[in-house]
């Protein structure tokens, strides 16, 4: 077996009873890497010369033995919207083609602490704003299963890199289903913890109420280890929940039996591909035959996600990137006084979704308007959080299809911001809310196109969630499938 | 017809904070540009604001001292605009809910007592520092002062003249320094203030439109910038014109107000709650245990010491504007100073000293023990008075010698020898026999006459107690 194959758990038994090292481990990612990487176009840098020294450290770390920490000397691709201290950060724009940090985040702090290897920085849609990946400003990334199709987004490097095993997994980030759905369109695992589990310190914010970092990886253990590096309380994250975070691989291969999983009729509705509803279907027959007991819930206010998260989303958006000015990093335009230097700057540097989206959340933000949009929208995030509060009192688990669709092709959906914004109907609601959910491969189309099934969970318990899409996955062997590049 | 002003105050006073209000860079004024920042205080990247709980207690204690209500849930919001020395395009502050409301405070002009209404206290961090230097097209940013603690103190519209406006200002500013939240220096820019004013005619209910002016910085200029305000806006109405709202600048220099900006124009800010700050949830005990931290204020201890030292309602207010003032005062009368002899012309020596050499107490050179040992001179008569605040309190205050010295090296001990004294008094008497026989006449007034005449023959060294005393006995006889 190729080693760049392998998953986290796997990679971790072989460094640890020295049967590969940490530098043969990268070394075979990297000829992955060289051999698919002008057809998926998953990164947008590549860092060799770090990785090459960082597996260094690692194998002389796993040598002086030891108990090792979970992820040393394992390659991980990192979207780049998370800062790297000394390694060029751009959130895939123009605005920031230049940029690399002076510090480091706190996701990555935590794993260069045990030891990861950086693979490279992963494409995106810009400031992570959209569902394809072409809204980046420097390049498309494909989806390994059709290189004709998107790999889904924002985080659709990160998610093609897994899928394409140009990595062994990889972080995202997700605001309304960025990890998930791109997760989902390219068949690999993708968790949004509970808003709060996960610091946001140096992930470049989109919008700060609903950005989370998770896992993209290959099977849901690898979710559960990922979680268990990253998940804990920051004090440089005021949002950070001061919980303590559990072992998650305890949740993994409990028994299923008698867990309640819900069924909310609003996500099986028209306009939902009839394969993905098929393949989601038959998921649920299948966790039914484990011994899980579907309940239909309602909840009833998710036809005013989209337009919520579109509010409050821009909202957000709009001031997080003001500090794009051209006057202290990254991309200035020349101007004859201050006021053009600010227009140049971000009429060139911004890519037009975000532009649309920055004048969206202006809007909804200023004095007249502020009451009907802003305000009302974050009072139907209210009744959103408490639809599943009530669902939640009858079921242990909500599980739904994760994107309407499969992936799409490339161009298809790009001009048209509407029909894209769609394909995130049934992830949104779940950042509005702030609950965790998890994507996880449930089936193929005709086409040979992943589909992928959501499982929701409470707030704080990633451990149903896992669970439930472990003893799923065990059942099955959708996620044993490989894209044939 | 004749018109009434009616000023509301906006002041911002810099918390006496060691950290800045998100991150832990240094709040200490005067350093090289742009060496007092992190990625946080310049607006990095995916960085995040971490609240400063000292700057939260600070805010808490101006609010319970005011009288306050403090607010157990407040929140944050983002005050959004561009500008080079806002390094995130937004201004941390409060808006919907903020920490303090519904306080006051009270002055006194020309003897009656006004309590002045506190709206809101907030907290919010400053912004940096363009930087316009003549080196080509370019100007710089200073961002050492971007993220250092911010209070914005706003009134109600309750004040009725400039006068009144300067001594809210004077105590709102000695209360801030007695809490040790804020130095008050307005010269460096610590407490700065906008204000709003609106004259309408007298006996009218309704406020007139409102104009705001901006960049006042000194006491002296609040009065000046509202009285010329004030007259401008009468000068307005009186030609038959309108007042339009607007933004006023104070130019100091000219000794105008100039438009800075109409309602038009004005800014948009967007305000909205931030969400990288949850909402600061305080804890009644720990509002409980600041409020019985709180030290005694002005104007408690004002009464106190009419009371304790028979001081006079001014002398009294002298002595308590600044806390350490007070302290020290405090600390003289507690080591066995006399507050009756220090109130006859000491204190007030010390106060015309500092004015005319434009010191502060704690520049000049002298401790408490120099004013417990004068005065405990003057009690055992070994000074005069006279002596004690003039010549050998303003040498004190020159070298910082002790008192007894001074009067040792000068030859300035009193004499309350009667042999002595009444050798000179006798002299006096001898020389002037027209006054002795005019006095005998009933003109007592020259009573003043000799006791000059021998003090001056004494070097005013003659204890006065005693000079009275021989002389009624000789003149009488």
């Amino acid at each position: 077996m190729e080693l760049f194959r392998l998953t986290v758990a796997e990679a971790r038994k072989l460094l640890d009873k020295r049967e590969i090292s940490a530098t043969e481990l990268i070394n075979s990612v990297y000829r992955r890497i060289d051999a698919v990487e002008d057809r998926v176009r998953a990164f947008i840098t590549l860092t060799r010369g770090q990785a090459a020294e960082m597996a260094r450290n690692a194998g002389t770390k796993i040598k002086s033995a030891g108990p090792s920490s979970p992820m040393l000397g394992v390659p991980f691709a990192v979207k780049d919207n998370m800062c790297t201290k000394g390694i060029l950060t751009t959130c895939a724009s123009k605005i920031l083609f230049n940029f690399t940090p002076p510090y480091e985040s706190t996701i990555t702090s935590r794993l260069n602490d045990e030891g990861y290897v950086l693979v490279g920085k992963t494409n995106m849609d810009e400031f992570a704003m959209g569902s394809s990946t072409e809204n980046s400003g420097f390049h498309v990334t494909r989806n390994p299963w059709d290189l004709k199709r998107i790999p889904g987004g924002s985080s659709g490097g990160s998610a093609a890199a897994v899928a394409a095993d140009e990595c062994i997994a990889a972080l995202g980030s997700d605001t309304g289903g960025s990890i998930r759905q791109p997760a989902a369109l390219c068949g690999v695992v993708g968790m949004k913890p509970t808003y709060g589990r996960v610091s946001r310190y140096g992930l470049v914010a989109f919008a700060s109420s609903l950005d989370q970092i998770g896992p993209i990886t290959k099977d849901v253990r690898d979710s559960a280890l990922l979680l268990n590096s990253i998940a804990g309380h920051d004090p440089l994250d005021s949002t950070s929940a001061p919980v303590s975070a559990p072992d998650f691989t305890a949740a993994l291969g409990r028994d299923i039996k008698g867990l309640r999983i819900g069924i909310p009729g609003e996500y099986f509705i028209e306009g939902i591909d009839p394969e993905v509803a098929r393949a989601v279907r038959d998921a649920i027959r299948k966790l039914e035959s484990l011994g899980a007991v579907p309940v239909e819930v309602s909840l009833p206010h998710t036809g005013y996600a989209v337009a919520t998260y579109y509010v409050l989303a821009t909202s957000e958006a709009s001031s997080n990137l003001a500090r794009y000015d051209g006057v202290k990093y990254g991309f200035r335009a020349e101007g004859k006084d201050l006021m053009e230097m600010y227009m140049k700057t971000r009429s060139q540097g911004f890519g037009a979704e975000v532009k649309r989206r920055i004048m969206l959340g202006t809007y909804a933000l200023s004095s007249g308007y502020y009451e009907a949009y802003y305000r009302k929208a974050l009072q139907v995030r209210t009744l959103i959080k408490k639809d599943f509060e009530d669902a939640f009192k009858s079921v242990d688990v909500i599980v739904t299809p994760t994107s309407p669709s499969a992936a799409f092709k490339a161009g298809e959906k790009a001009d048209d911001p509407l029909q894209m914004y769609l394909s995130d109907i049934f992830t949104i609601s779940v950042n509005l809310a702030g609950v965790p959910a998890l994507s996880v491969p449930c089936g193929f189309t005709p086409d040979n196109l992943p589909v992928g099934l959501q499982f929701i969970g409470k707030h704080f318990d990633e451990e149903s969630v896992l669970q439930l899409a472990y003893a799923y996955e065990q059942a099955t062997d959708w996620h044993k499938r490989d894209p044939d590049l | 017809m004749k018109y009434k002003p009616v000023i509301g105050l906006e002041v911002h006073a810099q918390m006496l904070t060691e950290t800045k209000i998100f991150c832990g860079c240094s709040t200490k004024f005067g350093s090289e540009p742009n060496t007092q920042t992190c990625p946080v205080c310049i607006g990095m990247p995916g960085v995040l604001p971490v609240l400063n709980k000292k700057a939260l207690e600070f805010a808490v204690r101006t609010g319970l001292a005011t009288g306050c209500t403090i607010s157990l849930y407040s929140r944050f919001a983002r005050k959004n605009y561009f500008y080079p020395d806002l390094p995130k395009g937004y201004q941390i502050s409060q808006y919907e809910l903020p920490i303090c409301e519904h306080g006051r405070i009270s002055i006194i002009v020309d003897g009656t007592v006004r309590k002045i209404g506190i709206t809101r206290i907030h907290m919010e961090e400053d912004a940096g520092k363009n930087i316009h230097e003549d080196r080509g097209n370019f100007s710089f940013v200073d961002l050492n002062r971007a993220g250092v603690p911010l209070m914005e103190i706003v009134s109600e519209p309750d004040l009725r003249s400039p006068r009144e406006a300067v001594e809210y200002m004077k105590k709102l500013r000695a209360v801030l320094r007695y809490l040790g939240v804020c130095d008050g220096n307005m010269e460096e820019g610590s407490l700065r203030c906008d204000a709003n004013v609106s004259v309408r005619p007298s006996g009218q209910k309704e406020f007139g439109v409102k104009v705001e002016i901006k960049n006042i910085n000194s006491f002296r200029f609040v009065e000046k910038a509202l009285d010329y305000e004030i007259r401008r806006q009468i000068k307005v109405l009186g030609d038959g014109g309108k007042i339009i709202q607007e933004t006023r600048l104070w130019d100091s220099g000219m000794g105008v107000t100039e438009s800075m900006r109409g309602k038009e124009e004005a800014h948009d800010y967007r305000y909205f709650p931030e969400p990288d700050l949850v909402p600061i949830v305080v804890d009644k005990k720990w509002t409980d245990e600041i409020r019985v931290s709180l030290p005694e204020l002005p104007d408690v201890k004002k009464e106190r010491f009419v009371k304790d030292y028979g001081l006079s309602e001014y002398e009294a207010s002298i002595l308590t504007e600044e806390i350490n003032t007070a302290d020290f005062y405090e600390k003289i009368i507690a080591e066995g100073g006399n507050p009756k002899i220090l109130r006859s012309g000491i204190i007030t020596g010390i106060f015309g000293y500092m004015n005319q050499h434009g010191k502060t107490l704690g520049e000049l050179p002298i401790k408490p023990v120099h004013l417990v040992n004068l005065s405990r001179m003057v009690e055992t008569a070994e000074v005069s008075g006279t002596m004690a605040k003039t010549t050998v309190l303003f040498e004190m205050l020159d070298t910082g010698r002790m008192p007894e010295e001074i009067i040792k090296d000068k030859g300035l001990s009193q004499i309350s020898d009667k042999e002595e004294i009444e050798k000179t008094v006798d002299d006096v008497l001898a020389r002037n026999p027209k006054e002795v026989e005019r006095f005998k006449a009933g003109e007592e007034k020259l009573m003043g006459f000799f006791v000059g005449q021998i003090m001056k023959l004494s070097k005013g060294k003659a204890n006065p107690q005693v000079v009275n005393e021989l002389l009624k006995k000789k003149l009488s006889s």
